[in-house]
């Protein structure tokens, strides 16, 4: 036996004392395993300085982006594509892509239409209706994917299509159908009172500062994971106070935090969910250690095609109708790329839900800062094109390095 | 004969979901009979039959392409054999996944495909066996506990040099994986433990601590089974020697009654 080795005590609780170690010396070693902690996880660093760097540049061109009311419409614009991001995150962590969330999005709109125009069917029982067929619809896709190994590109490029003309189909020869139910209508178009907001902010703070307390208590968390909940605390706060010097929370952005919060919990404390993350890592190894990888790649396209839906959801509600060009363009690819942006990898394994929000706010905020400049459409393409292959070229580069750093280490161990 | 799904309930009836190590010297716990593996036109197995007993540590060896690591996948569940029979403490059983072999209380602890690189070594050595807490919708991993028998596990292993068990395992060594790997089978107090060539790798010092475990476990009462090249390693911790000559049991040795150089002829198919 070796020397006991307490299991509460975490290697960052306590820097091994030194002889002669100063202050700053600790600060240093303490900084830089922070930094190689973070630089390992997925990280969001070069998503984080596109967003500055994006920022200080749109203000310097015009003085309205960092403005409240402009930040509360950029939330907004972002929530659609961050919901359809998070839905694609669920399949990137496996290493697969699901190519029909555009059209699922405009499947299900057209479903909800048909539901709510046409058939006068309570708004509630149409939603869950909509959102049963995305995972339904989802689960198809993810049974061809996982029990038949057809690849996931393949399967959804095709359902892509198919579910395209679907939604022609549901729609009919009209095209438009008009949703003018006002509770779905709400789902986008409202604001949270101001009042509201700063008691939820004081709720969710509460509960995020208690919930830390309590699990550094147990010794369950390390103290390098303290500094998240502050900074969580500020964002909230700041983002409260931004929304309510303009009209309040958004409703949609306040629905996307909850999606968020909720994924985030799945995918960090439930063993499906860390599941994703071993599949995505090493498939056969989690087969082996009795991983269920089947049933885990058709739930994974089940909770992205329920996002998709979702994201139908969002879109009708904030066009008050569904059309045929519902859940088209370039939503999809601007939702990938926000989900890649965002530091999550193509070939699985890595990444994290809050992805899709930081992910979304990058190419929506390109996107609202050169409206604000009334750049053309053909520019703003551009300009997105560049920030997608940038962004992940810093992540790729970042990460070489490092696993450079590890084989050396590994060499010299 | 119990399948997957009876194996299920049979095994719900116990109070632990890994079922508890039976006190050493209570006979038979694993046998295969007549296992036949084919790979398209080639034959990997050919009616291979073995047997382990409570607290034996039989050791599995033969040459490259002997059929060693296809047995081995075939008792983990990982590879459906072409036919074959399986009974686990008497009782015929089918072994049809992974799954169903964790549930008849079979732990392997593979070569190769065994670490999920982007995941930390506590996520790692619990896979798929998970601990949780809270019920309902609330159910979620045991973090803490999961971390502290990571530590209890790696310390007996004598690990010390990893020091961060929540930092992914891709930065780790050789060795360092090695050991996490091995450190599974020593988890959840499984009553049979496969190991396919646990010492690959390791330096004198690490195959002494998978040595002495391997004997603890067997003090135990755990069946073991361990796959392995090195002779010298065999003679300290096996019981019985059954050598795989070309997919076929060549001989089976007991270890008191034999020598290396009986072994070693048997594993080159001229004794």
């Amino acid at each position: 036996m070796s020397e006991p080795v307490s299991p509460a005590a975490h290697p960052l609780d306590e820097i091994p004392p030194r002889d002669h170690a100063r202050p700053t010396d600790r600060l240093v070693s303490f900084a830089k395993r922070w930094l190689s902690a973070a630089l390992s996880q997925g990280t969001a660093m070069p998503a984080i300085a596109s967003l500055v760097i994006i920022a200080v540049f749109f203000q310097s061109q015009s003085q309205y982006f960092l403005s409240p009311g402009n930040l509360s419409n950029l939330a907004v614009q972002a929530t659609l594509v961050a919901i359809i991001a998070l839905g694609e995150i669920f399949v990137l962590l496996l290493g697969d892509i699901d190519l029909s969330l555009g059209s699922m999005a405009g499947a299900s709109a057209a479903l909800l239409g048909v539901m709510i125009t046409n058939g006068h069917m309570p708004w509630l029982l149409a939603i869950f209706i909509m959102l049963a067929f995305g995972a339904l619809l989802g689960s198809f896709q993810g049974w061809w994917i996982a029990w038949l190994g057809i690849p996931a590109f393949v399967v959804t490029l095709a359902g892509n299509m198919g579910f395209l003309g679907l939604q022609l189909y549901i729609l009919g020869p009209n095209g438009t159908l008009g949703i003018f139910d006002p509770n779905i209508a709400a789902l986008s178009g409202t604001e949270l009172p101001v009042s509201v907001g700063w008691i939820l902010a004081a709720i969710v703070g509460v509960a995020v500062v208690a919930s830390t307390l309590v699990r550094y208590a147990r010794g369950g968390v390390a103290v390098r994971s303290l500094s998240r909940p502050v900074v969580v605390g500020v964002l909230i706060v700041v983002a409260v106070a931004v929304f309510n010097a303009s009209r309040g929370v958004p409703t949609p952005f306040l629905i996307l935090i909850a999606l968020l919060v909720v994924a985030w919990w799945v995918t960090m404390n439930t063993s499906p969910g860390r599941h994703l993350f071993a599949v995505g890592g090493n498939a056969e190894a989690a087969r082996r250690a009795g991983v269920q990888v089947k049933r885990i790649r058709m739930a994974a396209f089940a909770v992205s095609g329920t996002l998709g839906a979702a994201g139908g959801l969002i879109a009708a509600s904030y066009n008050g109708s569904a059309g045929t060009l519902t859940g088209g363009g370039t939503l999809l690819l601007e939702a990938i790329g926000a989900a890649v942006i965002g530091g999550t990898s193509l070939f699985g394994g890595r990444g994290s839900v809050w992805a899709a929000l930081v992910g979304a706010l990058i190419m929506s905020g390109v996107e609202n800062g050169l409206d604000l400049m009334n750049s053309d459409q053909p520019v703003k393409y551009m300009v997105q094109g560049v920030i997608v292959l940038l962004a992940v070229s810093l992540d790729t580069i970042l990460r070489r390095r490092q696993s450079r750093g590890r084989q050396l280490g590994a060499a010299i161990a | 004969m119990l399948n997957g799904a009876a194996g299920r309930r049979f095994l719900k009836r116990r109070p632990a979901s890994p079922p508890p190590s039976e006190p050493p010297g209570g006979g038979e716990a694993l046998r295969v009979v007549d296992v036949t593996k084919w790979y398209g036109s080639v034959q990997a197995l050919d009616r291979v039959s073995m047997s382990v007993d409570v607290g034996e540590v039989v050791a599995l060896v033969g040459d490259n392409g002997a059929g060693k690591s296809t047995l081995v996948d075939v008792i983990a569940g990982v590879l459906a054999p072409d036919s074959g029979e399986f009974y686990v403490r008497g009782e015929r059983v089918a072994i049809r996944s992974t799954d169903d072999a964790a549930l008849f209380g079979i732990r392997t602890v593979h070569q190769e495909h065994t670490l999920a690189d982007n995941l930390d070594v506590v996520e790692n050595l619990f896979l798929a066996r998970e601990l949780h807490r809270g019920v309902g919708p609330l159910r979620r991993l045991h973090f803490a506990s999961m971390q502290q028998r990571t530590w209890a596990a790696l310390s007996e292993l004598g690990i010390s040099t990893i020091s961060d068990i929540r930092a992914p395992v891709e930065k780790m060594s050789g060795g360092q994986r090695q050991t996490v790997t091995v450190a599974r089978a020593t988890l959840q107090n499984y009553p049979i433990v496969v190991l396919d060539e646990p010492t690959a790798g390791l330096g004198v010092a690490e195959v002494q601590r998978v040595l002495q475990l391997i004997l603890r476990l067997r003090a135990q009462g755990t069946a073991i089974v361990i796959v392995s090249q090195n002779i010298e390693e065999i003679f300290e911790v096996a019981d019985r020697i059954v050598v795989l000559h070309l997919g076929k049991v060549g001989a089976v040795f007991r270890r008191a009654d034999t020598t290396p150089e009986a072994v070693v002829g048997a594993v080159m198919g001229i004794a």
